[in-house]
């Protein structure tokens, strides 16, 4: 392996981490601001199915992140790593901004269909950038401490969480809530512009990968890293392994922690955005340093043993944790100060129609500080024969500050074994796969596993929920979601168990 | 342990199908008691993701029974 001096390292690696926190900062914003943009983009009406036409949306970035895999990664196998992460650099910032300036659907009719095709091209991007970042670093470090460096890069998702969060709550903190709503949910999107400008120039300087020019000046790069990757039963049973033995249950684990956690809390829970976000973004940047501590580890004693003990905890412990979570938002569960309690309404018109609605906001206060506010909009057809539509409740629990060091506690546990299975996970795949068709082969099963089994975590937890409300049980089972990623990440935690390498693999990196 | 390997290939073999005809089958369920968009298009997404997904099980499972994945040929 060519000499790389640490300096350079260090270089290398924060340059490469901070393209792509920016890209992962982009793709965030969306998943973030899921719920006002399905309100802004998504025709009006049942504000659940409004809700998954989102989260389809966000799913739909996850989906075709595997196709960024294969684009790209074959681009930066054939060109080269440095050309190709430049390239999903601008095409994830130019679509993150265009989904800024996008009008609404009041104003322009297109816009769910525009809106869904800007979020596959991030996608598209996404599956591109990750594959070439990891590789990048790894194969300018020296491969007994490839799990440490590599690791910096494995913060940047995290990071990118915590920023977009910061970005949103600064923006709430700003404007007013009218504004905010109207139209400061925007910024984040626009800030994406002056973000992308620093990365190019960031990234234009970097040099290409040390061990991928040797490759290229001897002529060995490969000619068809498609075929060379999924054709051949020796690299394809990798690729499999890669799939069903790590990366499925490392997606599962990564999405329940740090996003199915979120939407449980805001949707299930009902808890208050900015106090949930400010609660999450702490325990974020708690355990984000955790990524290091596993990624430095996983050189002592192995990738597997990590990623595994990461996967098993969480399948253990994610019904108590989300219990607990649900404990705390129950108001049923709280004394009322009755004497607190407040009742207003107020009729407003309903802009372009004779109809009326009828706003019913209580507000109420609990022994324990916390406070509710139920707010009932109940729809006044103007012709007295109409039948009057079911109304439509909003609740936003605010928990007392009390309750924040537990919540942040319980993310933190959720975020922490987040770190122990994705931590040691890009130098588990770079090491698995030989550099002239690493990109390609490493980013296939990572984006499959997180894009596609990561990614619907929050869309198929909300929608098995949603199924467990029955007329018997109309609150349904709050629990019901999770079994999807228990029982994802229990199938890959068996078949690693089983089948994956004990010893740290670092062969494809020195002979190449 | 290598011969546990083969073995569950036979599990990872039907486990793929099994998910599917699961899925198809409770998709199919919900689609028929409310055929609206907001119930089919969820459904015809994880369906459509599934298929490569679970013929991907399939050969995994296919090369463990194989012996693919035996100590010898991976270490």
């Amino acid at each position: 392996m060519t000499a790389v001096s640490k300096r350079k390292l260090y270089t290398v690696i924060g340059a490469s981490s901070l393209g792509t926190l920016i890209e992962w900062y982009d793709f965030y914003i969306f998943g973030s601001l899921a719920t006002i943009l399905s309100e802004k983009f998504f025709p009006p009406g049942n504000p659940t199915a409004a809700f998954l036409a989102t989260l389809a949306t966000f799913a739909a970035g996850f989906i075709v992140r595997p196709f960024g895999a294969l684009v790209f990664g074959r681009l930066g196998d054939l060109i080269g790593r440095k050309y190709t992460f430049l390239l999903t650099l601008v095409l994830m910032g130019g679509s993150t901004f265009a989904i800024g300036i996008i009008p609404s659907y009041e104003n322009f009719a297109w816009a769910p269909g525009i809106i869904l095709i800007l979020r596959l091209l991030q996608g598209l991007a996404l599956g591109g950038e990750y594959g070439g970042a990891a590789t990048y670093v790894a194969e300018h470090s020296p491969p007994h401490r490839r799990g440490y460096y590599t690791s910096w890069i494995q913060t940047t998702a995290t990071l990118g969480l915590f920023l977009s969060l910061i970005v949103i709550i600064t923006c709430q903190q700003l404007l007013s809530k009218e504004d905010y709503y109207n139209w400061g949910w925007r910024l984040p999107f626009l800030l994406s512009i002056v973000l992308l400008a620093i990365s190019i120039v960031i990234r234009l300087k970097m040099q290409e990968s040390p061990l991928f020019a040797q490759l290229k000046s001897e002529g060995k790069t490969s000619v068809n890293p498609l075929k060379e990757s999924f054709g051949h039963r020796a690299n394809l049973k990798m690729v499999l392994l890669a799939l069903f033995g790590a990366t499925m249950g490392q997606g599962v684990v990564w999405y329940t922690g740090q996003f199915y956690a979120q939407t449980f809390l805001l949707k299930t829970c009902s808890l208050e955005p900015t106090q949930t976000n400010t609660w999450i973004g702490i325990a974020l940047l708690l355990a984000t340093p955790f990524f290091i501590v596993f990624g430095w580890l996983s050189d002592k004693i192995g990738r597997k043993p990590i990623m595994l003990a990461g996967m098993l905890l969480a399948i253990l412990s994610y019904r108590a944790i989300f219990t607990q979570f649900y404990r705390y938002a129950d108001v049923s569960q709280k004394q009322e100060v009755a004497a607190a309690t407040l009742t207003k309404t107020h009729t407003e018109a309903v802009k372009k129609s004779k109809d009326s609605l009828l706003l019913t906001t209580t507000f109420k206060q609990y022994t324990d500080g916390s406070t509710s506010e139920t707010e009932v909009r109940q729809l006044l057809p103007a012709d007295p024969g109409k039948t009057l539509p079911k109304p439509e409740t909003k609740k936003t629990i605010v928990l007392a500050d009390s309750y924040g060091i537990k919540i942040i506690g319980l993310i933190f546990l959720l975020v922490l074994f987040v770190t122990m299975v994705y931590g040691p996970i890009a130098a588990f795949l770079v090491e698995l796969f030989p550099t002239k068709i690493r990109y390609t082969s490493m980013s296939l099963p990572y984006h499959i596993g997180n894009g596609v089994f990561g990614g619907m975590v929050p869309f198929i937890a909300t929608l098995v929920y949603e199924y467990s409300k029955t007329a018997s049980n109309p609150a349904g089972d709050y629990l019901a979601g999770l079994w999807y990623p228990i029982s994802v990440a229990a199938v890959c935690f068996v078949i690693g168990l089983l089948y994956l390498n004990s010893r740290n693999n670092h062969d494809h990196l020195t002979h190449h | 342990m290598d011969k546990i390997k083969r073995i569950l290939g036979v599990v990872w073999m039907l486990l793929g199908p099994a998910t599917l005809i699961f899925l198809v089958y409770e998709a199919w369920q919900k689609i028929k008691a409310n055929p609206v968009h907001d119930v089919y298009l969820p459904w015809m997404i994880i369906v459509i993701i599934c298929i490569p997904i679970a013929m991907g099980m399939v050969l995994f499972g296919y090369f463990a029974w194989l012996g693919e994945y035996s100590r010898e040929k991976i270490e």
